[in-house]
């Protein structure tokens, strides 16, 4: 039920059974455990760090050469780069992904469970994949055009997924009402179904827009410059300097404005419903004559979006001419990327828990607090969370510096939102009702956490853990500055064969990276709205 | 069932991790080289090393400013022992900050003097030159440039391909500062912002030449030799002009070696300089694909290049060449 961009429960929480879960009326304050407190403010400490190393920096830095390092020619042409293709991506999402769900929801077409699948797999295909897949076979796509048609093709599925969720849910009742007092068919989708999709489509668009903020690989091979790609130069030519983080500092403070222009324009409409509604699917609208070309249309996205990245993968596979790839360092990038994603999912989704336990179980403004704080990661860049760890370890953290513990919490910070999500509703299926119970017929504390709250709760830890490892294995950019000392993954390989253009020699990796998503990926088709992959 | 998978893999990462970490059964010492020059020919120079000393490496890559300015962060406690670079600049950042140890005699000796640093604590052990890149069906030979500086003119809109990124297209501006001063180098960047293409990579603005997306590019030469002597997929319909009559796209730049203050294992990191720049070091270059020119005292480059000596570069004190200065100047032109 909840959406996909907003982990906040929309419904009422079943956990209402327990007193402690009760929120805090006026003059009561909610007890919160001291230990888990003390864990859940070090997460949330944790996730803060790079926010906090932004601001203290250009704090530190001082106005005028802020102002120096900011105000120049280049800020310019990046503001405008990023401004006009995160626009532009963001609408082109928003019309291809709604249209795409109502016709798999709404309409007669036929196929619809396959076309379901298909729409949601480009998420599998990591962006920088999808433009090493296009750039490899034609420099047409260069440029912002380009970098458009890309994007777009790698992100319209962020829009799709949580607007088809959303005409599924809902009540058919109310569109029939409005066709019964004289609205024509598109009256209706325009004046009540559309409204009902506001909040899907405003957090599909955000999720796409932080994206694009975020995006390096992708736009860095189709030679379009933003904040990000320009960062990553920066960083190249400098290191972890001044002018590389002042720029990170900008690039915060888009994030940032994207989240208040989200909030602001989702409004104050509520949109959640008393009972069921009316418990039945909505009808479907005949395509007739429409059902060619709308399947032809869908036909097409796919066939962009999906066939021509994999197939340029394959033939560079089959045919590359620098294909001589060693097999060897093939496999240890592929153990290397697994076991980081293996011990990154464990962590960040451990992390997870006290953050979610509170939330669900102590309910007060110190919980919310907490919870907040953790989804401040997922409006962060890869690239600003790795500066911020590199300048942090050199100058204050040397025994972690250049290892896999800072790896690791960099991994942590990016995609705890991930893991909260996941872990917070898992919780919420474990009211502590229950709990009681167990005790009154006679289990122990550890007993009652064994046989009752971890059968409970365990798929949603597992399902939050799959999304971090899917996350992590295709993650770029904060590997790239992050990795220790010969550490390679899969993404690093592929990247420096990319980088010179040895396409051939890059398949292998990009393959393996696909072959490794594409299961998870099949999971958010079975369970719409379940999570947020990137 | 399934957490006994997740217990598995958990249990593999951990012992994966811990042996990347060094935690795993390790042999004697290790040495841990910097290194900005290409890996491919860092690997087969150091596997020669290994053979001839029974050193292991381990080997941490990424551009000249990004390791010389991480080194200078790091300061007496980086970890490196050895640093490579592609081009002087970053070598001279670090060696400006008092980083670099002085070089055995016998080092500096193998090495004619205008390869290594004036304050002998680094040495050069490869070079290359600036080329210009062209598409001749859309560049005729006779309308080329005769000094990289007319690239700055209006008759070069959208017609020249840089790496404004790399530090190839920096070590390159470097010379146009050392040669011909810090104003004439400024109204260049501007006029190269608004003549320019900016590619990733020398091989993408060689690729981008040969396909006909723009008619001319900045780069190195040994890019194009070693497409030609691969499959020519990049380099086909290109040819390349040296600039000569010491003009500053005349540039032969230089690959550093140099050992750290710092390190633990100062005579091993020596040792490793020394064979770098020894003949079998240099031959071992030479018999790589990379083809770079060797700069030992009588080594000889491969047969296809052009000879170094034919090359006419101009002088430049290569320990002299300003990286900093150069960004913030490539800042100022908008071009970074």
């Amino acid at each position: 039920m909840a959406l996909i961009s907003d982990p906040r429960p929309v419904a009422v929480d079943p956990d209402d059974g327990g007193a402690a879960a009760y929120p805090a009326g006026p003059g009561a304050r909610p007890s919160y455990p001291p230990l888990l407190l003390l864990a859940a403010v070090a997460v949330a400490l944790l996730a803060l760090v790079p926010l906090g190393f932004v601001v203290g920096y250009t704090i530190s830095t001082g106005w005028a050469e802020t102002v120096r390092l900011v105000v120049r020619p280049r800020t310019a042409d990046l503001l405008w780069n990023t401004a006009r293709l995160t626009a532009g991506c963001v609408l082109l999402c928003a019309v291809v992904g709604t249209a795409a769900a109502w016709l798999v929801e709404r309409s007669s077409l036929p196929g619809r469970r396959v076309w379901n699948v298909l729409l949601v797999a480009p998420l599998a295909v990591p962006a920088f994949v999808n433009g090493y897949g296009w750039v490899s076979i034609t420099s047409a796509v260069t440029g912002y055009a380009g970098a458009l048609l890309i994007v777009t093709l790698s992100y319209f599925p962020l829009v799709h997924l949580p607007v088809a969720a959303a005409l599924r849910g809902l009540d058919p009742g109310l569109e029939e009402t409005a066709c019964a007092l004289g609205l024509s068919r598109w009256g209706a989708f325009r004046r009540v179904v559309l409204p009902q999709l506001r909040p899907a489509l405003l957090g599909g668009s955000l999720l796409v827009a932080l994206h694009l903020l975020a995006e390096f690989g992708a736009l860095q091979l189709l030679r379009y410059a933003t904040f990000t790609t320009a960062i990553y130069d920066q960083y190249q030519s400098s290191f972890a300097s001044a002018a590389a983080t002042m720029l990170a500092g900008v690039l915060v403070l888009c994030c940032l404005l994207l989240l208040l222009a989200e909030i602001r324009l989702r409004g104050r409409a509520r949109y959640a419903r008393l009972g069921g509604g009316a418990p039945r699917p909505a009808g479907r609208t005949r395509l007739g004559r429409l059902t060619v070309p709308a399947l032809a249309g869908l036909g097409a996205l796919v066939a962009l979006a999906l066939a021509v990245p994999l197939g340029s993968l394959v033939r560079w596979l089959v045919t590359g001419t620098s294909t001589a790839f060693d097999g060897r360092v093939l496999a240890e990038a592929a153990v290397t990327s697994l076991g980081l994603g293996a011990v990154a999912a464990g962590v960040t989704t451990l992390l997870a828990v006290p953050v979610a336990w509170l939330a669900v179980r102590h309910r007060g403004r110190l919980s919310t607090l907490l919870e907040r704080s953790t989804y401040v990661g997922s409006a962060l860049p890869g690239i600003v969370v790795a500066l911020a760890l590199v300048t942090i370890a050199i100058r204050g953290a040397r025994p972690l510096y250049q290892t896999t513990p800072l790896l690791v919490a960099g991994y942590a910070i990016l995609f705890l939102p991930r893991a909260m999500v996941t872990v917070r509703s898992a919780l919420a299926q474990a009211p502590p009702v229950l709990d009681s119970v167990a005790h009154s017929l006679g289990a122990g504390t550890l007993s009652t956490l064994r046989r009752v709250t971890l059968p409970l709760v365990a798929p949603g830890l597992g399902a939050g853990a799959a999304l971090v490892f899917l996350a992590v294995v295709t993650e770029l950019t904060a590997t790239l500055l992050l990795s220790p000392i010969g550490t390679r993954t899969l993404a690093t390989e592929f990247w420096q064969q990319s980088s010179s253009l040895a396409y051939g020699a890059a398949a292998p990796y990009a393959a393996l990276m696909v072959l490794i998503s594409a299961p998870a990926t099949w999971l958010l088709t079975r369970e719409p709205g379940r999570g947020t992959p990137r | 069932m399934r957490w006994r998978v997740l217990g598995a893999a958990v249990g593999t990462a951990v012992v994966v991790l811990a042996s990347a970490c060094g935690l795993g059964p390790g042999s004697g010492t290790e040495l841990t080289v910097y290194s900005a020059q290409h890996e491919d020919l860092v690997r087969v120079m150091l596997d020669g090393f290994a053979r001839e000393t029974g050193i292991d490496v381990k080997l941490r890559s990424g551009g000249d400013f990004e390791l010389g300015n991480q080194l200078v962060q790091e300061g007496s406690a980086s970890p490196a022992d050895v640093f490579l670079t592609e081009n002087s600049p970053a070598m001279t950042l670090v060696s400006g900050q008092g980083l670099l140890a002085p070089l055995d005699a016998g080092t500096l000796a193998q090495v004619p003097p205008q390869y290594a640093s004036s304050g002998k604590d680094w040495v050069g052990f490869a070079a290359r030159s600036t080329v210009l890149a062209y598409n001749p069906s859309l560049q005729p030979e006779r309308e080329l440039p005769t000094s990289i500086m007319d690239l700055a003119g209006p008759r070069w809109e959208d017609a020249v391909g840089i790496a404004a990124a790399g530090a190839d297209f920096q070590a390159i501006v470097s010379a146009v500062v050392a040669v011909r001063g810090e104003a004439a180098a400024q109204a260049w960047l501007r006029g190269l912002k608004a003549n320019a293409k900016i590619y990733r990579s020398n091989v993408a603005v060689m690729a981008a030449v040969n396909s006909g997306e723009v008619r001319t590019g900045l780069m190195y030469h040994y890019y194009w030799y070693k497409d030609r002597a691969e499959s020519g997929g990049n380099s086909a319909d290109t040819e390349l002009k040296f600039f000569g009559n010491s003009d500053a796209g005349a540039f032969v730049s230089v690959s550093g070696a140099g050992v750290l203050k710092s390190s633990r294992h100062a005579a091993d990191a020596q040792k490793l300089v020394r064979y770098l720049t020894s003949r079998s070091g240099q031959e071992a270059l030479v018999d790589s694909d990379a083809l770079e020119y060797p700069v030992g005292t009588g080594i000889a480059a491969n047969s296809t290049l052009k000879p170094l000596s034919e090359l006419d570069p101009p002088t430049v004190d290569i320990g002299r060449l300003n990286g900093p200065r150069v960004v913030e100047l490539m800042q100022q032109a908008g071009l970074l």
